[in-house]
């Protein structure tokens, strides 16, 4: 998951469809969002390279819409909706997962233990 | 039936038409009221002839009673008060000539009345002589910086404290006077030092005596316990002071005092709204009565009817003002502009003259030397036109008369000021101390509720009021204030970046 300038991003990403719960008058996902390219990313307790500045799951509200889809704490997020995560501000990304039109949001995130689990799988191909 | 019902329809057309002249009737409302009150008014108009007295004037020859009366009233007044202006003072003189004589007094009298039978006094009585020298020269000299001043202003009533120490004063010295008549020159005491003892006690009292003076009468109001707000009652300029514990006569000549060099001058050319707008209003839409002619009982009505219909219409008056005052300040701001220019080319015709020069000077071209006032008149002429208009425009001409604005443009070149140090003081409405002739003195009434000795408190409201205008002075504590402490160790300034902020979505 490490982002060279310039160079296209490679990454195993997992499609997590979360249905968004309503707690009185807010639309509520269930789980706290970190990083961005305007905040600090050595802070960044889930990333593996220290410059990365996308957006990271920090917290899953137990049994909230995020745990009940699959999303894990620690998860980076690539896209929503469409939208792109990798190269956004911190609020931009909360502005994307909060509106108030969409009732489900459609992230594609990735975490480590995805390209281990290709990479076993591409493993195995090759083991005699 | 037809008939009537057309005749119905016609007289609301004739309604309607009246309508339509825009004439309206007002049905005041409380005329009823008004009718059963005029047959008695009626009435006492008859009779009005018949039962006042008419005072007529009196002739030119004769002079009546009341002349007589006012004249000594008149006469009284300005002999009172030029009396009480010097009692004070003079009762002050008196009482402290008196006093510091009469250590000496004490000490002389028996050397004079009986020397042969006084005992020898040798060395401690030399040490008291030269302590009670001291402790005279010392109330001399504070006597006279203390109270030896001439008084700045004259009370309406007796100023407490000074006549509680007076009184003091005379008390101490009649009771130490009693006290030596009686056990020391009836018996013609021998004992010479106990009387030089007993005169230094009493010039140690003194100087207490004065102690307690310079508290009560410089330094007790020294500390800021009351905030007095000055309002001028013409124009609204307003101020804040704090002063201490103050009676109200003297808190008034305190904030006088402070009128003359804070408050701007009052020009009572500035009127709040221009004549132009004021007479607008006056003429309100005419009133037709198509009712019976009762005229006198609906005088009040019609006043009533007038206002409400009046406050009813639309009032455009505050459009006008506003478009009259932005004219006028431009028109003012036009004109500043060229009194500065006009200055500021005119100040740079002369240059001073140095010693060294007379010597280069080419005899050629002779400059001629002046002296001030001949340098001030040479170069007013250039800018007087602009001065003229500007000053015409702020309505400050009545103050600056053309001798006053030479005579200023005298001692601004002596001192070597700027065109703009020489500007200043007409720029900016200068305090009315300015302004003043020093040599007569000023007439203010004190108007107040409480009596002028009463010591200062929260609500007081007094005012002062001269000819034409007056200050309505209101007085609040100053709030107590409680202060904590804090201390923040130097060590604990520490800053981090920024945390990854975590929004929870």
């Amino acid at each position: 998951m490490s982002f060279v300038p310039g160079q296209p991003v490679t990454a195993v990403v997992e499609r997590v469809e979360i249905q968004k719960l309503r707690q009185g008058e807010n639309l509520i996902l269930g789980f706290s969002i970190g990083g961005g390219i305007d905040q600090d990313p050595g802070q960044n307790p889930f990333s593996e390279d220290k410059s990365d500045k996308g957006i990271y799951v920090t917290r899953i509200s137990p049994k909230g819409p995020a745990d009940l889809a699959g999303l894990k704490i620690g998860d980076k997020i690539m896209q929503v909706n469409g939208w792109d995560m990798t190269m956004v501000t911190h609020d931009q990304a909360r502005k994307k997962l909060t509106k108030k039109r969409e009732d489900v949001v459609r992230l594609l995130v990735t975490r480590k233990s995805l390209e281990e689990a290709v990479k076993q799988s591409k493993g195995c191909y090759h083991k005699p | 039936m037809k008939q009537e019902r057309r005749d119905r329809h016609r007289s609301k057309n004739r309604d309607g038409s009246i309508r339509g002249e825009k004439s309206v009737v007002i049905q005041a409302p409380g005329e009823s009221l008004l009718d059963a009150d005029s047959p008695r008014e009626d009435d006492r108009d008859d009779n009005w002839g018949e039962t006042t007295t008419v005072v007529t004037g009196t002739s030119v020859d004769s002079i009546s009673n009341e002349d007589l009366t006012q004249l000594s009233k008149d006469s009284e007044d300005s002999s009172a008060l030029e009396c009480r202006r010097y009692i004070s003072p003079a009762l002050g003189a008196i009482l402290g000539f008196v006093s510091l004589i009469t250590p000496l007094a004490f000490l002389a009298l028996p050397q004079l009345l009986w020397r042969d039978s006084l005992d020898p006094c040798g060395t401690p009585c030399e040490g008291l002589y030269i302590s009670l020298a001291f402790k005279l020269l010392i109330l001399l000299i504070s006597t006279w910086a203390l109270f030896l001043r001439p008084p700045r202003a004259t009370l309406p009533r007796f100023f407490v404290f000074r006549c509680l120490l007076l009184a003091l004063v005379f008390l101490f010295v009649a009771s130490y006077w009693l006290f030596y008549g009686v056990r020391v020159l009836e018996p013609r005491e021998t004992d010479y030092r106990g009387i030089v003892g007993y005169a230094a006690s009493l010039v140690d009292a003194l100087l207490f005596i004065q102690y307690l003076a310079l508290v009560l009468l410089e330094v007790r109001h020294l500390q800021p316990a009351f905030s007095l707000k000055v309002v001028r009652s013409t124009d609204g300029v307003s101020r804040f002071y704090n002063v201490g514990h103050l009676s109200i006569q003297r808190a008034a000549v305190w904030v006088l005092d402070q009128y003359y060099s804070d408050f701007p001058v009052y020009n009572p050319a500035l009127l709040n709204l221009p004549k132009s707008i004021l007479t607008k209003k006056m003429s309100a839409f005419k009133v037709y009565n198509l009712g019976e002619d009762n005229s006198t009982n609906n005088s009040t009505g019609q006043s009533r009817a007038m206002i409400a219909a009046a406050a009813r219409r639309r009032d455009n008056s505050h459009n006008e003002y506003y478009y009259e005052e932005a004219e006028v300040e431009r028109k003012v701001r036009k004109r500043k502009a060229r009194l500065v220019v006009a200055v500021e080319e005119a100040f740079t015709h002369i240059k001073r003259h140095q010693q060294e020069d007379a010597v280069i000077s080419s005899p050629k071209h002779p400059r001629e030397v002046m002296d001030p006032r001949e340098a001030a008149q040479a170069i007013f002429a250039p800018m007087a036109r602009a001065m003229q208009k500007y000053l015409r425009a702020t309505r400050q001409q009545t103050y600056h008369s053309m001798e006053s604005i030479i005579s200023h443009l005298q001692f601004c070149i002596t001192h070597n000021m700027t065109p703009k140090a020489f500007l200043e003081r007409y720029l900016v409405p200068g305090p009315t101390l300015q302004y003043l002739d020093s040599n007569r003195g000023r007439q203010w009434t004190l108007v107040s509720e409480e009596p002028v000795t009463a010591s200062l408190r929260q609500g007081h409201v007094f005012s002062l009021k001269r000819l034409d205008l007056s200050l309505i002075v209101t007085a609040t504590p100053l709030p107590f204030l409680h202060i904590a402490e804090e201390f923040i160790d130097p060590k604990s300034h520490k800053f981090v970046m920024k945390l990854q902020s975590e929004t929870s979505v």
